[in-house]
């Protein structure tokens, strides 16, 4: 074990345990042949909650957003949305989803594809609206097959918002996206949720969904591994990182008790350790020409490779 | 219009059904009409073969009548098996294929509004071919045809496009997206030629006219040919042949789906 963070993934307290869930897995067990996706998974989504579903490739992310959005069937367990089969047509009418679409129909309108989306749902919202709120005012006109990519990651996500949805999906919302389009859809996603809309997103950007999670769900090998805010997951990780300009050897500074890993960023090193005050003073002790010292809570990321046991071959075993 | 009456209707729980089915429909239609490409294919292949093989033949004769006049219902039939074959097997490919369908299936979106566009539009463009190879066989050919016989084809046409859609559908469903255009082309090619689309079956080896009666698309061709007064035989059992190939390519596409959804 690389670390040894445990977690109680059920126990997590988070600010909306009151609210209502409207939609959920319970117990839920998929398999593909032979090979388990998904391994006893219970999640709940709750009204109001931002989740983001973390995890490694492979680790069950997208098998179970598949199984809330009714595009697959649980082995075994149950899938509920807004109370009902999310593959009966009628449980999905609250529902919202941007996936991952390679190609899609290049000769019609950025306006023909929101209207015939709208048209699937009781209560669209309007077109000047969708427009707005996924940046597309004046390219209502245009040709889909004729947008940039990120216009038409834009393009998916109104299609998700068409139906005014309380439950939104969104899988990795700002693949292709340059800085400010990714800090306007951000921007998007925080005003949904401040109108109580629910969203799970999964996300390669660790950045993302600290920025946007009001909880994280690790998911490894199908399991829940952890779960919480952004800051209880750092939190529970512990460590910080020292990052200074040394002479040290980076064999020496593994050996020093506490380190948990040691990494090179340009001409400094980062030591990575849940007891940094006795580490500092053991490398200020052996190096008094020490400088650029810098010492910093953990990130997510840190917190996510220890939690998925990812951390770099020099991290010696705890 | 009856869409607004339904909207109308319904209370606000419910999206109109017959918007869905509309909109989805016009703009499937929409969608393959600014395709340049599709067009060409769809539309010119059938409109250049019987520029070249039917009316620049006007003068041989076949059965009593102009070969422009048989060509006449052997392209109409080539081009509505290719309007199907391609229009549902290799649109649903792609759509398949990139994604788009997902995300189609993860809305509300009634499945059957789907599939059902697909073969509106097959049947639009099976029409519309039919209609402009009538136009070119009058103006160019010289073939006379009485507005009966020039609608109990475009009928014929329309209903014929049936198992050809059903089998696209298998192909749609299993192919993936870039291997779906040529493996429509290896079923409907041949189709197209042993069934007697582009010559009178009686030209084939003999053993190619008895696997020929086998195809739906000869069943197709007799049925076509039969409404401008070609041939023989019982119309009611080609009928109940090409209703059997739609039975069974549906259960096998039935099949194929289900397959798909439990491993998914």
């Amino acid at each position: 074990m690389a670390a040894s963070v445990v977690l109680e993934p059920h126990n997590v307290t988070t600010r909306n345990s009151d609210s209502p869930v409207i939609a959920s897995l319970r117990e839920v067990t998929k398999k593909f042949g032979q090979q388990i996706a998904l391994d006893h998974l219970s999640l709940e989504l709750r009204r109001g909650e931002v989740v983001a579903l973390l995890g490694p490739n492979g680790a069950g992310k997208t098998t179970a957003v598949r199984l809330l959005l009714g595009l697959s069937q649980a082995t075994s367990g149950e899938a509920r949305l807004f109370g009902g089969d999310p593959r009966d047509r009628a449980s999905r009418m609250r529902l919202g989803a941007m996936l991952q679409v390679g190609r899609m129909p290049e000769t019609l309108r950025v306006r023909e594809h929101l209207q015939l989306f709208s048209s699937y749902y009781p209560q669209p919202r309007p077109l000047a609206e969708l427009l707005s709120v996924a940046g597309l005012e004046g390219l209502e006109d245009r040709l889909f097959g004729k947008l940039s990519g990120g216009q038409k990651q834009r393009v998916l996500f109104a299609l998700a918002l068409c139906g005014d949805p309380d439950l939104i999906c969104l899988d990795e919302p700002t693949l292709g996206m340059d800085v400010e389009a990714r800090r306007s859809m951000w921007e998007q996603v925080r005003k949904l949720a401040a109108k109580g809309k629910t969203i799970l997103l999964t996300t390669h950007y660790l950045e993302e969904a600290d920025a946007l999670a009001s909880r994280i769900v690790v998911l490894q090998k199908g399991k829940i591994i952890a779960q919480g805010t952004a800051e209880e997951l750092k939190a529970a990780d512990g460590s910080r990182t020292i990052r200074c300009t040394t002479s040290l050897q980076p064999g020496l500074l593994s050996s020093i008790p506490g380190v948990i890993s040691v990494e090179h960023d340009g001409g400094a090193v980062l030591v990575r350790t849940r007891t940094p005050e006795a580490v500092l003073r053991s490398m200020l002790a052996q190096d008094v020409a020490l400088s650029g010292l810098e010492v910093r809570a953990a990130a997510l990321e840190d917190a996510f490779l220890a939690l998925t046991n990812q951390t770099g071959s020099n991290a010696p075993t705890l | 219009m009856a869409t607004t009456a339904a909207a109308l209707d319904l209370p606000h729980t419910q999206p109109s059904q017959p918007r869905i089915y509309f909109n989805e429909i016009r703009f499937e239609l929409l969608k393959l009409s600014r395709n340049r490409s599709y067009l060409f294919s769809m539309i010119g292949f059938p409109v250049i073969f019987y520029l070249l093989f039917g009316v620049t033949n006007k003068a041989a004769v076949f059965q009593g009548h102009s070969i422009a006049r048989y060509l006449l219902a052997g392209y109409s039939c080539f081009g509505a098996m290719g309007s199907s074959l391609f229009g549902i097997g290799a649109g649903l490919a792609f759509e398949r294929g990139h994604g788009w369908l997902e995300m189609k299936r993860a809305s509300p979106m009634p499945a059957a509004a789907y599939l059902l566009a697909k073969l509106c539009v097959s049947i639009t463009f099976a029409a519309g071919i039919t209609i402009l190879l009538m136009v070119l066989g009058t103006a160019l050919a010289g073939v006379h045809i009485t507005a009966v016989e020039g609608l109990r084809l475009l009928a014929t046409i329309m209903a014929g496009v049936l198992p050809f859609a059903s089998l696209g559908l298998i192909v749609g469903l299993l192919m993936p997206s870039n291997a779906a255009p040529g493996v429509i082309n290896l079923i409907y090619l041949p189709l197209s030629f042993c069934g007697g689309l582009w010559m009178p079956i009686e030209a084939l080896p003999h053993w190619l006219q008895v696997v020929a009666h086998g195809l739906p698309s000869f069943w197709f061709a007799r049925l076509a040919l039969r409404t401008l007064g070609y041939g023989q035989g019982s119309a009611i059992v080609a009928w109940a042949l090409l209703a059997f190939y739609t039975v069974v390519f549906l259960l096998a596409a039935a099949f194929v789906f289900r397959r798909q959804e439990a491993q998914a």
